[in-house]
């Protein structure tokens, strides 16, 4: 019996996309197990959280409300799951492989001294054994990973997993839990966020992604991308190397280290294709590249491409494009 | 200030995908003739701490477990500049999970004495767990932050930059602090001077072994590992790029807006 705990987020009052594929692999983990999901929302103030949880999968929602878990704050937040998982006492905690996710994941697996596996790909219950599996070698491999000790903390890599179905009237058991935090456990402090402005949609929701790389050479060129993108309802995404050169923010990088990206349509233009670019966009349904190099890689994984200067491509195709959209 | 810098050294990860291979047995990547590199973002990470020492003065520190041929990967970060380096150098200890790992980087940090900060790359260029600096701060007691490009000091403090989905945050917090690296325009490795490459070559790294740091066998190597590799394979991929071609660029590019239109992609 596999009792899995998601760590909920939410996005305008539902749950977050993230969590909604939190809540599938947890129920088919459950299912296959005989075992209960189990989900945690915790948060300064109540959210109205719990029936879209119980609605896509929850059997049961522990709540935690408390002034310090304001702005995710890392120490809180790891002792704030540690408390509801002794209580809870999953055989799995799966966390969403963003920010937080990322940094509360190893902490809390240190913390209840159990099993980790990061950015997982998929898992199954395979009899008694608990198979993850996920990339390694900046996505040249995938490793199939055996849990060795339980409970196993898992970070699950955003559009990966089938999301949660919606099940109108499901019901579960709600647990409001009270915290014991104390003020002085908060060692970091959020001093100012600062975020990007996003002009249209959202780089890892949007349909269309435009993405540069060194090819462009500099900053100036990404203004054509975003013309295109803006005319396609797109975002724009970059490579490590344009990222690296300050051409544009590094939140907009796309691979391995940041983002992942599953488009209907991807447009590389002037990026090679290294692996750990290739890790975050190869989910995309139409990948296009446009690259002077024939042998450049990006072609082994583009459906359609053009071998040539994107300077002298990308004003017709954009005049192209416009025209017929 | 004292800054530890932990440095990985791999087989370089930008290779060409055809000299990817895998070792049947051990389920590792296989060395063959394949060059020996500082893990991409632990030198972004020297680079953070070379200039934070020039801005407050200080010292840096080099740390790495690896085999014996490790020790290029610490002559490479005395070249760059950093003021001394310690090798962990056992080889059942290279067997370790993350835990494991980040067990004997700690009991070495205790060693050589608690710094100020230590930093670590986000994600190494072979396993890329991207866990190493939070399981360092546990296994520490610090605090930390993960996913930075920048540290600077202000009122005593560190005022750290992370970068997160959809732009970046300031974070302050208390030294000492464990911090894991992210690379933007800021933190552009340095090349290193000549001199320095000479000096390092001279200098004197003290190597490790398990019973130097007291670790006990429970705790690190094989045995202790939380997770078994089944399994390691690499996914073949079938190209069937089609190329548009067309006299000039214009028809190309043309070509392919109506390619997409067709498909119903735009
Ligand atoms: C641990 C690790 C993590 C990494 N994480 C990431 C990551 O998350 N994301 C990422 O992107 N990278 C990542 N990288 C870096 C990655 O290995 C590559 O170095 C990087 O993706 C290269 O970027 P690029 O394709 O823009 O540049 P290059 O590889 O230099 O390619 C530039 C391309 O532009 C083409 N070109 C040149 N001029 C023109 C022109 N006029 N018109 C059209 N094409 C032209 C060239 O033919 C070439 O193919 C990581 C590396 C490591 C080691
Ligand atoms: C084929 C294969 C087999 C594996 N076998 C097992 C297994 O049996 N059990 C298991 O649990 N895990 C196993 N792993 C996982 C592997 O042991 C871990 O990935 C590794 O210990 C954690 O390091 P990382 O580089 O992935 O961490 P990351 O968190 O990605 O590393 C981030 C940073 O930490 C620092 N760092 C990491 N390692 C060192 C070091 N040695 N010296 C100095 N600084 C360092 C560097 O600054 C690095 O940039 C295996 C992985 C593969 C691919």
């Amino acid at each position: 019996m596999t009792d899995v705990l998601i760590v909920a987020s939410e996005q305008g009052n539902l749950p977050s996309q993230n969590t909604l594929e939190l809540l599938g692999a947890a129920r088919r983990l459950a299912d296959a197990t005989q075992g209960r999901v189990k989900a945690v929302v915790l948060g300064a103030a109540p959210t109205p959280l719990t029936a879209g949880l119980f609605a896509c999968g929850a059997d049961q929602v522990f709540r935690a409300e408390h002034p310090l878990l304001a702005g995710r704050q890392g120490d809180a937040y790891v002792a704030a799951l540690a408390q509801i998982a002794a209580q809870a006492a999953p055989q799995v905690i799966l966390l969403a492989d963003d920010s937080c996710g990322k940094e509360v994941a190893p902490r809390l697996a240190h913390r209840l001294n159990a099993g980790m596996v990061t950015e997982v790909l998929a898992v199954e219950a395979d009899g008694p054994a608990m198979l993850f599996r996920r990339q390694v070698y900046g996505g040249r491999a995938i490793a199939t990973l055996a849990a060795q000790r339980f409970p196993v903390v898992a970070t699950v890599k955003p559009r990966s997993m089938a999301p949660a179905a919606e099940q109108a009237g499901r019901r579960g058991e709600e647990i409001a839990v009270t915290l014991s935090l104390d003020p002085s456990l908060a060692r970091t402090r959020l001093v100012q966020k600062v975020a990007e402005e996003v002009r249209g949609v959202k780089l890892e929701n949007a349909r269309v992604v435009v993405s540069g790389g060194r090819g462009l050479k500099g900053p100036e060129p990404f203004k054509q991308l975003e013309e295109l993108a803006q005319l396609l309802k797109g975002a724009v995404g970059a490579s490590r190397a344009a990222t690296d050169a300050g051409w544009v923010p590094a939140s907009w990088q796309v691979g391995q280290t940041r983002k992942t990206v599953s488009p209907d349509l991807y447009i590389a233009v002037g990026i090679s294709g290294a692996t750990q670019h290739l890790a975050g966009m190869t989910g995309s349904k139409t990948i296009v590249a446009i690259n002077t190099d024939p042998d450049a890689p990006i072609f082994k994984v583009a459906h359609l491409g053009i071998v040539g200067d994107y300077k002298a491509l990308l004003p017709k195709f954009i005049e192209k494009c416009r025209e017929l959209t | 200030m004292h800054i530890i810098v932990c440095i990985k050294q791999i087989i370089d990860p930008e290779i060409p995908a055809d000299q990817f291979k895998l070792d049947p047995n051990s389920m590792r990547q296989l060395r063959g003739g394949l060059s020996l590199v500082i893990s991409a973002y632990d030198q972004n990470a020297l680079e953070v701490a070379l200039q934070l020492r020039e801005k407050v003065g200080g010292k840096v520190t080099a740390l790495c477990l690896g085999e014996s041929g490790a020790m290029g990967a610490i002559k490479s970060a005395l070249g760059m500049g950093v003021d001394d380096g310690f090798l962990v150098s056992d080889q059942p200890l290279l067997e370790s999970d993350p835990f494991g790992v980040a067990h004997v980087l700690a009991k070495a940090i205790q060693k050589i004495g608690v710094p100020d900060l230590v930093l670590t790359g986000c994600v190494s260029g072979d396993t890329g767990d991207k866990v190493m600096g939070p399981l360092l701060a546990e296994a520490l007691g610090l605090p930390c932050v993960t996913f930075v490009s920048k540290v600077e000091v202000k009122d005593g403090k560190a005022l750290v930059r992370r970068i997160v989905e959809d732009g970046y945050e300031l974070v302050e917090a208390a030294f000492p602090l464990a911090v894991s690296i992210i690379s933007d325009d800021s933190n552009v490795p340095r090349y290193s001077k000549l001199r320095d490459i000479m000096a390092a070559a001279k200098k004197q790294v003290p190597t490790w072994k398990a019973a130097d740091l007291g670790l006990e066998g429970a705790r690190v190597g094989v045995g202790a590992a939380r997770l078994q590799v089944q399994d390691v394979s690499i996914p073949q991929r079938e190209s069937k790029c089609e190329i548009l071609d067309g006299e000039t660029p214009e028809e190309r590019a043309e070509g392919l807006a109506l390619r997409l239109r067709e498909l119903k992609v735009i």
